[in-house]
This record gives structure tokens, C-alpha cells and sequence, in this order.
């Protein structure tokens, strides 16, 4: 077999390490209230807009569901699955990159096949 | 497990390879796959220009030459140029990032089977008397139109080596991304892995909208659906866009590795530090960004509408830039640099000048009026095969004698190298520098024949005197492949005598777990910084030496690409034989009972020991 390497961390570097995880765990806990409350309200709207309540119409609900949804992918992406922390520029640059195409091509084809 | 070179029978052998998962064995196997390919698509080409040699010719018939033209392109572009690119691409980037394997070497085998497969099931048709004639473009209402099962086989032959293509391009991403050794920052990467890098990221967004373009023209063609049937609701433009987001990116994929290739060999036989690296790299990736950004400009002709077309025409316009900074860095290498003129560093040179003109008339035909008349002519043929020949195969050829040695462990002979090149080259500008004329002049292209009288005969047979000429520059590369085969002199780690990069720091070939010791890099021309600094072996280990991991060999790849391989049959006769539908059943589920072979199979690979990696080094003659 390999070579295992056994590592003790000093006192200094777990209380350090302690201290981040109770922070990351801090964050994630507001990160999925806030989801939720994100979700609360959605549907929310949506419940007042079957209820007919005044000033909810289609045209703002629609709009902030959809902004709601982006906001949460991004909390998702870089809070849950850790796209935050050091170490994600890569994956980071993949992804922007191929949104940015699955934005450009579909918008091209709108303008000029399906015009 | 030995490394003891031991006598096997050709049994062992044949399975040794037929299973191989070693990175180093399979670039061989991609190289001989598409060389073989190469040499079918070459062929065609002979064909094509006889046909054409005079005016009036009834050498073929005009259905065989839109089978010939047809399965040219497409064999030379999936089968031959990328496949031998690969091949490159796997024998060397491990080594030059100092890696023992890339990051998944079952997928590199499923990629390679794949690959193969889909070629063969291609080249297939040609025995079934029913070849893909629709272009290697494949227009959808022609390709829809197309009768007989020809562009069936289009369809689905290269939706399975599309897969294997997608395959290799995730694992060399990883593998560059994951597996470098310590000290190799991306910007100490060489040029040749910064290139393969961007290549696969490009096949990385490219290939998908090439998978759903085929199938969609396979659902339209086997299985009842109506993609691009306008009478039915679709859309025919559809699958010209579609290709071309593919099919652009497609044609820099081919060229930025060979790039990357002369790169190398410019610094390498300039003896110096690549001019303006940094702005190499930036040029490299600003390509392949703009590669996408681009595509309408093949079909300014359809009717996009000026705004569009304009559009298109400044973006293509625009990549002129990164390829200019690349060309005057490659300049400027040379300028000042002590210069051995070596087969490849002759290739190199033929290069510059051959691409320069690819390029221009790039340009040319960006300009969206002018494009309006050049479109659809010979002209077209002759800027494609430009960048395509002046570009690839030249790099692919000039590869072919640089790695020779890395790759085969015996060097090319030097003089016929050179008699192959001047063949080529001379052959390559005869062939396609008059096709300008004759585009100008109103051939147009994919016509069989022409009548006498219009001026175009002296031309077409010049042309065709020129194709010859690459031929028999090509049988004199075979021919020094085998007589520096059968000869075997064995050659030491860098018979060029100049390597800058971690390939020429170990043995030719490399043992199969490339570096006894991980390498530490300390900066980029890592070798020759050893080197100028007294450390005959090129090489600072970044760790003691240790036992290593690594993958166990199967055979399983094979197999699932072979029920990909049996059901592609199974589709393309479900409506007219009875035996299609369980065929194609049958295929399927022999892929899916070997993909559940391979997830339930606990295999970890294996170590090799410490003791037998010192008594390698020991056998060697000590190099510590």
C-alpha cells in the first residue's frame, strides 16, 4: 500500500478550524432561512393572486417568482455547493461560459430563424 | 505485474492492447486508427481529382461522386484529422504536465472504441452500396431527401464517434485542470497543453449541439419525426445552424492543437523561449471564444438579413486579430534564434506562409457581399483546404516527425522526412493555389463534371497533377515509417538534442508509469531550465520515490462500444426488416449490461512496488 501520512493539527490550527466550520455553518443555516422565506413568498404571491387581491397581477408575479428562482440558484450554487470557497474558479469560468452560449444561441435564434 | 520486457504471443499482445488503458497506448491506437482513415479519406481525394483531371470525364458516375465527396470530408475531418490529433494529444500532454495517466483512462479507451466504432460503421457503407451523399455538411432538406440508407450511416456513424470524441475531451479538461504536477502554474503549461486544453473545452460545448443535430436528423430519417420538414410545422434552417455552432468551433478544435504543435517546434529548433508566451496563450483562448461567435457567416447566403450578416462579418473579421499576434510571435521566435533546419522546423516554416493564405481568404469571404459571390465556388474549396492542409496536416505531419522518437522510441529518417515534405508541400500549393482561379473563374463546387470550353481544363488538371504529388509524398512517409520500423534503432530521452519540455526528460518510449518521481516544475521550459543549470537529467523529482497506483486494463470499453455499434444497425433497418427492432434492442441493452458490468465491479487497479520502481531506475543505469 500506499504511504499514509498521519497529521496532527497544533491547538492554534484546530481552534482556527473550529472557528471557520462555526461560521460556514452560520452562513448556510441564514442561507436556508432565507431560501425559505424566498419560497414562503412565492407562493405566497401566488396564493393572493388566486385570492384576487388587488395590485397582484400576472405580469409582477411572474417577473419576481422568476427573479426569486435566479437569486436562489445562485445561493444554491455558491453557498450549498460550495462554489464560494477557494479552489471554484474553474468550474466557475465553465459555467459562466457555457451559460453565457446557452443565452447567446437561443437569443440568435429568436432574432433571425424564428423571427 | 513486471515492467520486464517479456516475450508474449500475439494472443497476449493483441488482448494487451485490445484492453489498454495506458494513455501512451492508446494515443498509438488513435494515431494508427486515424492514419488509417486518413489514407481511405486520401484515396477518395485521388478519386475526386481524376474524375476532374479533364472536362467530360465519365471515370464515376455522378451518384458515386457525391459519395466520394461526401465521405471525404467527413472522413478527413471526424475520422482522420481529430483522431490523429488525439493521438498527439494523448502520447504527449500527460508527459508534458508530468503525469502518469490522464484523469480517467477507462473513459480515454471508451473514447478511443467509440471513435473507431463510429468509423467503422461509417466506412461500412461503402459495402452496403449505400454511402452518405448529402455533403459533409449534410443540409437537412437534401439530407431528409437522400434515398437509400447512405446518410443513416452519416447519422448514426458519427453520433457514436461524436460521443468518444466528447469523452476524450472531458478527460483531457480534468486531466489538465487536476493532474499537473507541483510547479506547472497555468501559465508554465506548454503551449501544446495549453492548446489541447482549449481545444477540449471547445469540444466541450461544441459536440452537444452536434449530438441533438443528429438526432434529430436521425429521429427525421428512421423514426418518424418532422425537425426539418417545413410541410410538417419544422424548420430546414434549423440544422444549418446547428451544424455550423458545431461545425465552426469543429474546424478550431482542429487547428488550435496545431498551434500548439508548431509552437513547440518553433521554440525547440529556434532554441529559445516562445516569443510573447503569455500573449500566446491569451491569443489561444480569445480564439476559442470568438470559434463560437461566428457561425452564421457559412450561411450568409440563406437570408439572415443584413443586420445578421453584418453582425457575423465583423465577429468572424475580429479573429483575424488573436491569429495575427500568434503568427507574428512565432515570427519573432525565430528572429534572433539559433535555427536548425529539421524536418518539422521545415514544416514549421512551410506553415507560416500556407496558413497566412488560408486565412486571407478567410477574410475574404467574412466580408458578407463579397461572400455572395465566392460563395459555393471553388474558391471556398480552396480556402478550406488552405487552413485544413496548410494548418493540420501540415502540423499533423510535422507532429508525426517530432514525437516519432517519444512515441515509437526510433527517430524518422531525417532525409526522407524532407523528400516527404517538399512532395507535400509542393503538391499541397500546386492542388490548391489554382482552385482560387478556378472559383473566380465560376466553377462551382460538388459539380462531377464540366463541359469543354470554359476556360477551366488547364486548371483542374494542374490541380490534379498537385493531388499526385501529395500522394507520393505521403507513400514516402510509409515507406520511412517501415523502413525505420524494421531497422528499430533505439534512440535516447531527447534525440532532437534540444527538448524544452517534460517529454524529452524521460525515455523514448517512456516507461509505463512515465516518471518514477512526480517532477517538480520550476518554470515553463522546465527541461531546459534544468539543463542550463547543470542537471544532465532534466528532471527535479518533487517527491522520494514510492509505490505508485495504478488502473487495471478492460476490455469493457470494447464491448459497450460494440452494442452502440449493433444497434446503430438495428435502427437503420426497424422499419423494413423484422430482425431491426430486436437488433436494435438487443445492441442497446448489451451497452447498458456492460456499463452495469463496470459499476458493480470493484477494481482499484493496482500498486506497482518501490523495489521494482529502483531496480527500473537500477536497469537504466542509475539515473537518480
Amino acid at each position: 500500500m500506499a504511504d499514509v501520512q498521519v497529521y496532527k493539527r497544533t491547538p492554534a490550527e484546530q481552534q482556527l478550524a473550529q472557528r471557520r466550520s462555526k461560521k460556514a455553518m452560520r452562513d448556510q443555516v441564514m442561507m436556508f432561512s432565507l431560501m425559505i422565506f424566498l419560497t414562503l413568498i412565492s407562493f405566497s404571491m401566488v396564493v393572493a393572486h388566486e385570492a384576487g387581491v388587488a395590485g397582484f397581477s400576472k405580469y409582477l408575479i411572474i417577473p419576481m417568482v422568476m427573479l426569486f428562482a435566479a437569486v436562489q440558484v445562485g445561493l444554491q450554487l455558491y453557498y450549498f455547493m460550495h462554489m464560494s470557497e477557494k479552489g471554484h474558479g474553474i468550474p466557475q469560468m465553465f459555467m459562466y461560459t457555457g451559460a453565457l452560449l446557452g443565452f447567446l444561441i437561443p437569443l440568435t435564434f429568436v432574432t433571425i430563424v424564428w423571427w | 505485474m513486471s515492467s520486464v520486457a517479456q516475450k508474449k504471443g500475439f494472443g497476449a499482445t493483441l488482448w494487451d492492447w485490445l484492453t489498454t488503458v495506458d494513455h501512451k497506448k492508446i494515443g498509438i491506437l488513435y494515431f494508427l486508427g486515424g492514419g488509417f482513415f486518413f489514407v481511405v479519406g486520401g484515396i477518395e481525394a485521388m478519386l475526386i481529382r481524376w474524375q476532374l483531371h479533364k472536362p467530360n470525364n465519365d471515370f464515376v458516375s455522378a451518384g458515386l461522386f457525391n459519395d466520394l465527396i461526401t465521405m471525404h470530408g467527413t472522413t478527413m475531418i471526424f475520422l482522420a484529422a481529430m483522431p490523429i490529433l488525439f493521438g498527439f494529444m494523448n502520447a504527449i500532454v500527460p508527459l508534458q504536465i508530468g503525469a502518469r495517466d490522464v484523469a480517467f483512462p477507462f473513459i480515454n479507451s471508451l473514447g478511443f472504441w467509440m471513435f473507431f466504432f463510429g468509423g467503422l460503421f461509417l466506412n461500412l457503407s461503402w459495402f452496403f452500396q449505400q454511402v452518405p451523399d448529402a455533403g459533409w455538411t449534410s443540409y437537412a432538406s437534401l439530407s431528409i431527401a437522400s434515398e437509400g440508407h447512405g446518410v443513416d450511416f452519416y447519422a448514426i456513424g458519427l453520433q457514436i464517434a461524436g460521443g468518444g470524441t466528447l469523452m476524450a475531451g472531458i478527460n483531457f479538461l480534468v486531466t489538465i485542470i487536476n493532474m499537473r504536477a507541483p510547479g506547472m502554474t497555468y501559465m508554465r503549461m506548454p503551449l501544446f497543453t495549453w492548446t489541447t486544453f482549449v481545444a477540449s473545452a471547445m469540444i466541450l460545448f461544441a459536440f452537444p449541439p452536434l449530438t441533438v443535430g443528429l438526432f434529430f436528423l436521425t429521429f427525421d430519417r428512421m423514426f418518424g419525426g418532422n425537425f426539418f420538414d417545413h410541410t410538417m410545422g419544422g424548420n430546414t434552417i434549423i440544422w444549418e445552424h446547428i451544424f455550423w455552432i458545431f461545425g465552426h468551433p469543429e474546424v478550431y478544435i482542429l487547428i488550435l492543437p496545431a498551434f500548439g504543435i508548431f509552437s513547440e517546434i518553433f521554440s525547440t529548433f529556434s532554441r529559445k523561449r516562445l516569443f510573447g508566451y503569455p500573449s500566446m496563450v491569451f491569443a489561444t483562448v480569445l480564439i476559442g471564444f470568438l470559434g463560437f461567435m461566428v457561425w452564421a457567416h457559412h450561411m450568409f447566403t440563406v437570408g439572415l438579413g443584413p443586420t445578421a450578416n453584418a453582425i457575423f462579418a465583423v465577429a468572424t473579421m475580429a479573429i483575424a486579430v488573436p491569429t495575427g499576434v500568434k503568427i507574428f510571435n512565432w515570427l519573432l521566435t525565430m528572429w534572433g534564434g539559433s535555427i536548425r533546419i529539421t524536418t518539422p522546423m521545415l514544416y514549421a516554416l512551410g506553415f507560416i506562409p500556407s496558413f497566412v493564405m488560408g486565412g486571407v481568404t478567410g477574410v475574404m469571404q467574412g466580408a458578407a457581399p463579397l461572400d455572395y459571390q465566392l460563395h459555393d465556388t471553388y474558391f471556398i474549396v480552396a480556402h478550406f483546404h488552405y487552413v485544413i492542409v496548410g494548418g493540420v496536416v501540415l502540423g499533423i505531419l510535422a507532429a508525426t516527425h517530432y514525437w516519432w522518437p517519444k512515441m515509437f522510441g526510433t527517430m524518422l529518417n531525417e532525409a526522407l522526412g524532407k523528400v516527404t515534405f517538399w512532395f507535400f508541400f509542393i503538391g499541397f500549393h500546386l492542388t490548391f493555389l489554382i482552385q482560387h482561379w478556378l472559383g473566380f473563374w465560376g466553377m462551382p463546387r460538388r459539380v462531377w463534371t464540366f463541359m469543354d470550353g470554359q476556360g477551366w481544363n488547364s486548371a483542374n488538371f494542374i490541380s490534379t497533377i498537385g493531388a499526385f504529388l501529395m500522394a507520393i509524398g505521403i507513400i514516402v512517409l510509409v515507406y520511412n515509417v517501415i523502413v525505420t520500423s524494421v531497422k528499430n534503432v533505439k534512440v535516447a530521452n531527447d534525440p532532437w538534442g534540444d527538448g524544452r519540455t517534460l517529454e524529452w526528460a524521460i525515455e523514448s518510449p517512456p516507461i509505463y508509469y512515465n516518471f518514477p518521481a512526480t517532477p517538480l516544475v520550476r518554470g515553463l521550459d522546465t527541461v531546459w531550465i534544468e539543463k542550463m543549470e547543470g542537471n544532465e537529467t532534466g528532471l527535479t523529482p518533487a517527491e522520494p520515490i514510492k509505490d505508485i497506483h495504478m488502473p487495471n486494463g478492460s476490455i469493457i470499453p470494447l464491448l459497450m462500444s460494440l452494442g452502440l455499434f449493433i444497434a446503430g444497425f438495428g435502427a437503420m433497418y426497424r422499419t423494413e426488416e423484422s430482425w431491426g427492432l430486436p437488433v436494435l434492442i438487443f445492441g442497446l441493452l448489451w451497452t447498458f449490461v456492460a456499463m452495469a458490468a463496470r459499476s458493480l465491479q470493484d477494481d482499484t487497479g493496482y500498486y506497482i512496488k518501490k523495489d521494482e520502481i529502483l531496480r527500473d531506475l537500477k536497469r537504466k543505469g542509475g539515473q537518480k
